[in-house]
């Protein structure tokens, strides 16, 4: 008989056996013989192109498949399931739904989701853009300074998140000794119910900076010269003309990139489960936070399918304003 | 392995290292996807859950061939059975929480360090001496998020004498004198004393990193903090000591075990039997083996496991050869060892988690809210336990 034991260390360590869709790359269709030939002749050249291209589509679309669309009908099943995955799972039609609004951390959670969101808005989406501006106008140093705001991307977010906690550290932390340097008196940052959420707003800014600084540089540069000293000759100072030239000009990818920010910062998880664990006080815990606790550590998948489900609700209005967004603009 | 293996050649034991699978993320993952393990492990925290979401097999009419089932203390089987005494799983390990403290730093800040403190009253005066040795030293360590403030707060409540949930589970009950006693030491300690240092919202690595680091005075901790901050954290094991938890005459009850597939057969169930029997229930044999842990170079000799009941044999042999075996001062420990034959164990309250997910609350507001109000704060957390354990059915 052979048994198997999980155990806490020591022993192989099982390979991960993720799924992995393979596409058909575009293969050769047919062995060169007359069927093959005569087929290809009657679909043209253009239709001949777009078998290869469906057949590298179709590897995107099998990954898709298994990894975005199933687990999306699979958490809609299960919200309205009770399944512990060893029984056959019980239809428990919106008892889930119940559950989750009766929990006192719901509210919280929303309404911190929706607080973290407009916060990120106002310093995630601003300050990338004010940055580029500034990059943009630069004659020197400017591929160094682009490369030290992309920076932060390239570190994994676990470690910039450790990285802030040390900063927000109310006794020998960076921020507080610069505060006291200062002569200003220093925070409790991540321990403060009003400080707490922004905190965790600056360290998401902070981690994002560089993707968003690029993309807006890489629109501020498609923006004509001319405009800019027809401008100039107007008598436009340097707030008008972004006023209006800068923004007219880069109106559809500051759009699309609100919408992919709403998106992102709506889903907020690893800043409150790495800093703060959602408290003080509920202060910080989200709903993507609050479905982690449902699935992990009550074991209620149901009610954390549930709460998922909700958020995807919301997000797909936004989701629907990008797509909608993209397709009139191309 | 290989003695089991001699003594019941018709068993293969094919070891998987799952690590971490204390992380519960991996563990819905592996029953859905029919990986799971016939023997897996678990925290006593997460055994209650698991029963009721009836993802472990019903092991009671096998226990017959487990020999030393007589001579665990029943508190902690207690952990691993439901409502009506069925078992589902047996402990590995077990304690009572106690208070865990760095000798060195009592003896610099002027304290016996054979005299830990016995009352809380105590505690707060070597928290602030050890305070004073200067900037980063922290007297005395909580924790208030992920969970751990709440279960730090069940463990001080019972030891205080109260209790999380009504005796059916069916309603809070920390709402009373107890509960407004652990929140006010605590809130002095952090305000009026400054002796918890100025971060907060710790969790368990963020105490095990100030313990590794020979800043933190105090902790409530078994004596397994020791040895995980020794192993894990830089400690150095001979400045760790550990007493019971002041004031107690209970104290909450931790550990883990191991619990069974329940897809796993007749005959799979009782050859895993066989296995937990020889390799955490035996003295001298699996983990109990002292000798081979020494040879290998882990600390032994520090109480990390006190599954026995106090009169048991089973608990005289282990502590003679622990002793035999030891590789640290288990004086050191003594006084948590000789005192917590006379501390109840108490399990944990219904749906642990979700509750712990509560409690958390009302200990990040007083450890960083200078003008927290404790009797709100209790009563909020009160009601929505209530709805946690109606929303559960207790």
């Amino acid at each position: 008989m052979t048994m198997l034991e999980s155990t806490p260390r020591g022993g192989d360590r099982r390979a991960a056996r993720g799924g992995r869709a393979r596409g058909p790359g575009g293969g050769r269709h047919g062995r060169g013989g007359r069927s093959g030939r005569s087929r290809g002749a009657r679909l043209g050249p253009a239709a001949r192109r777009n078998i290869s291209a469906y057949g590298f589509l179709s590897g995107a679309l099998v990954c898709f498949a298994f990894f975005s669309w199933y687990p999306m009908i699979r958490e809609f099943v299960l919200s309205f399931q009770r399944n512990n995955f060893v029984d056959a799972p019980v239809w428990v039609g919106l008892d889930n739904f119940r559950t989750v609004l009766q929990d006192p951390a719901f509210h919280a959670a929303w309404v911190n989701t929706v607080a973290f969101t407009l916060l990120a808005l106002v310093f995630g989406y601003l300050v990338p853009f004010a940055i580029a501006l500034v990059l943009n106008e630069l004659r020197h140093a400017r591929a160094y300074l682009r490369f030290v705001v992309y920076l932060p991307v390239m570190l994994p977010p676990a470690v910039s998140v450790l990285l802030f906690k040390w900063f927000y550290d109310p006794g020998p932390g960076l921020f507080n000794q610069v505060l006291r340097l200062a002569h200003l008196p220093a925070l409790s940052w991540l321990d403060s119910t009003g400080t707490a959420l922004l905190s965790l707003v600056i360290v998401t800014t902070w981690m994002n900076l560089g993707t968003g600084t690029l993309i807006y540089l890489a629109a501020l540069q498609t923006v004509p010269g001319e405009l800019y000293e027809a401008a100039e000759l107007d008598g436009a100072g340097a707030l008008r003309r972004v006023w209006h030239v800068t923004i007219p000009q880069t109106r559809l990818i500051l759009l699309v990139m609100l919408l992919l920010q709403i998106i992102a910062t709506m889903q907020v998880f690893i800043e409150p489960y790495l800093l703060t664990g959602g408290g003080p006080e509920d202060a910080t815990i989200s709903v993507v936070y609050l479905m982690y606790r449902y699935a992990f550590s009550y074991g209620n998948f149901g009610g954390g399918s549930a709460l998922g489900l909700m958020l995807m609700l919301v997000l797909i209005v936004f989701s629907a304003a990008y797509l909608r967004l993209s397709r009139d603009n191309t | 392995m290989k003695a089991f293996q001699a003594r019941y050649p018709n068993i293969t034991i094919v070891s998987r290292d799952a690590f971490p699978c204390i992380v519960p993320e991996t563990f819905q993952a592996k029953l859905a996807g029919g990986q799971m393990e016939d023997v897996f492990y678990v925290y006593y925290t997460d055994t209650q859950n698991i029963i009721r979401n009836r993802q472990a097999a019903d092991i009671t009419p096998y226990l017959g061939g487990v020999k030393r089932l007589k001579d665990i203390n029943p508190p902690y089987l207690q952990a691993f059975k439901d409502a009506k005494g069925r078992v589902y799983g047996l402990p590995r390990k077990a304690y009572t929480t106690g208070l865990v403290y760095n000798r060195k730093l009592f003896a610099r800040a002027g304290l016996d360090p054979d005299q830990p403190p016995k009352t809380w009253a105590q505690v707060r005066e070597a928290a602030k001496k050890i305070a004073a040795l200067g900037p980063g030293h922290v007297g005395y360590g909580e924790y208030s998020a992920g969970g751990n403030g709440g279960w730090h707060f069940t463990s001080e409540l019972y030891g205080r004498g109260g209790d999380v949930v009504t005796p059916d589970g069916r309603k809070a009950a920390f709402n009373g004198p107890a509960g407004r006693a652990v929140l006010q030491n605590l809130k002095d300690m952090r305000w009026t004393d400054d002796s918890m240092g100025a971060k907060q919202l710790h969790r368990w690595e963020d105490l095990m990193r100030l313990m590794g680091g020979g800043r933190l005075g105090m902790m409530v901790g078994a004596p397994d903090v020791a040895v995980e901050a020794a192993l894990n954290f830089g400690a150095k094991i001979e400045d760790i000591g550990a007493a019971p938890l002041p004031e107690a005459p209970a104290s909450l009850l931790g550990g883990d075990g191991y619990m069974i597939n329940p897809k796993a057969g007749p005959d799979r169930i009782k050859a895993a039997l066989l296995w937990l029997d020889f390799r955490n229930l035996t003295p001298g044999q699996g983990q109990f083996d002292h000798r081979q842990l020494k040879s290998l170079g882990r600390p032994v000799g520090v109480p990390e496991n006190i599954l026995w009941g106090s009169g048991a044999g089973a608990a005289r042999e282990d502590r003679e050869l622990r002793r035999r075996y030891a590789t640290v001062p288990v004086e050191h420990f003594a006084p948590y060892e000789d005192g917590s034959a006379n501390v109840r164990p108490k399990t944990e309250p219904p749906n642990a988690q979700a509750v712990y997910a509560v409690l958390d609350g009302p200990m990040s507001a007083v450890l960083t809210r200078r003008d927290a109000d404790i009797g709100r704060l209790l009563s909020e957390a009160e009601k929505k336990v209530n709805a946690v354990l109606a929303r559960t059915g207790g």
